[in-house]
């Protein structure tokens, strides 16, 4: 497929300019949820699907590029069939890979 | 700016939301089928849910100067019933004839059932059959992915049916590719948790560029901002990005896509204020 990407006008700077400290904050607010969970119970965190998952895309982003696109299919269900019955009405936000269902 | 909202679930807003989308100018907006929150027992109910959609709800946005068109479809989120879609998608055809109507959605996937897919094959089915344009819904959040995949290859399926009359809605940083290269239209539906921010929105036109995309805020009963085209307007506008980008995004492709209704055509602005002042 051929696109015509449409360049962000900004500078590295500018946009660094702009766009720090609401992603400062962002930063804090995840580092507060996670210490707020572990106020809670220091284990549960490593107990908990959507926590684990939460705590690989922190990790990727680490990475050089892509980050976003490596975070997406991190919390996807990377399955290709479909649930032979529902389940439940709505999606819970990650994938639970360490499930037996997931390792059926 | 003017913009065009092609996903806005008006039926969930008050009349403010109407006053304010005007007043930061919205010229008219599409409102597909959806869920409301809770399954509803029969399909009589959908059927005075589609008359809402078509009767009521076009006069009350006239009243803000906003043109209002609707999509009929079973839901995806109740689609599992086969039983009570089968009755509902029996009462859409009556509907399809209204001066309004664009065609046949929102329909797709939620937790991707066969269920689901079967109610979702046999509203193509019905579109195609009545020559409707089709909007579709992608699922939220981890089953996006997989359900964008199967909810296209079910699309291609059928090769009678043209891409650049079907509209594939919610899409993401990781399911824009594969619908754009099919040749379908892609929706991005800004929301402040589940889907897209006007950030990311953003960053996906810089990334894709603006063919084929058009931009919503969805108006949903759960958390939604009816004002967020205008809030992706004005991150265009902090990025220094060009009016004329902008304008085609929020107010050229959207009408490029749904004048594919000979329905849909949107008025000067002494005509949607002589309908509004009825």
């Amino acid at each position: 497929m051929s696109v015509t990407p449409s360049p962000n006008p900004l500078s590295p700077k500018e946009l660094v300019d702009e766009y720090f400290i609401e992603n400062r904050t962002k930063l804090l607010e995840i580092a507060a949820f996670l210490d707020r969970v572990d106020r809670a119970d220091a284990s549960y965190a490593g107990r908990d699907f959507r926590l684990k998952a939460f705590a690989e895309a922190l990790a990727g982003l680490g990475r050089k590029a892509s980050r976003v696109d490596y975070i997406q299919q991190l919390l996807s269900d990377p399955r290709e069939v479909p649930l032979d019955a529902l389940d439940r009405k709505s999606a819970l936000g990650a994938y639970d890979r360490w499930s037996g269902e997931a390792r059926r | 700016m003017k913009y065009i909202d092609h996903h806005a679930h008006m039926v969930s807003r008050t009349t403010d939301d109407y006053q304010h989308m005007s007043l930061s100018g919205c010229v008219a907006v599409t409102e597909p089928a959806f869920w409301a929150g809770w399954d509803r027992s029969h399909a009589d109910g959908f059927e005075d849910y589609f008359r809402q959609l078509t009767d009521f709800e076009p006069k009350r946005a006239a009243l803000y100067h906003i043109q209002h068109y609707a999509w009929m479809a079973m839901n995806p989120k109740e689609a599992d019933d086969r039983v009570l879609s089968r009755e509902v998608l029996g009462r859409i055809p009556k509907f399809l004839d209204r001066p309004t109507v664009l065609g046949i959605g929102e329909i797709g996937l939620n937790r991707v059932t066969r269920n689901e897919i079967e109610t979702y094959t046999e509203q193509i089915e019905l579109a195609i059959a009545h020559k409707q344009m089709i909007l579709i819904h992608t699922p939220h959040l981890e089953d996006k992915l997989k359900g964008t995949r199967i909810s296209v290859d079910v699309l291609r399926g059928f090769p009678t049916l043209e891409p650049s009359r079907v509209l594939v809605d919610h899409a993401e940083e990781h399911t824009l590719g594969m619908i754009l290269e099919h040749g379908y239209w892609a929706g991005l539906t800004l929301y402040p948790q589940t889907k897209v921010s006007p950030q990311r929105a953003a960053d996906i036109v810089e990334r894709f560029g603006p063919d084929r995309i058009c931009i919503a805020g969805a108006c949903d009963w759960g958390p939604s901002d009816s004002l967020a085209v205008p809030r992706f307007i004005m991150e265009m506008r902090r990025r220094k990005h060009a009016e004329a980008l902008i304008h085609r995004l929020v107010f050229e492709n959207p009408v490029e896509f749904l004048s594919q209704s000979a329905r849909f055509r949107i008025r000067p602005d002494h005509e949607r204020q002589e309908v509004g002042s009825r």
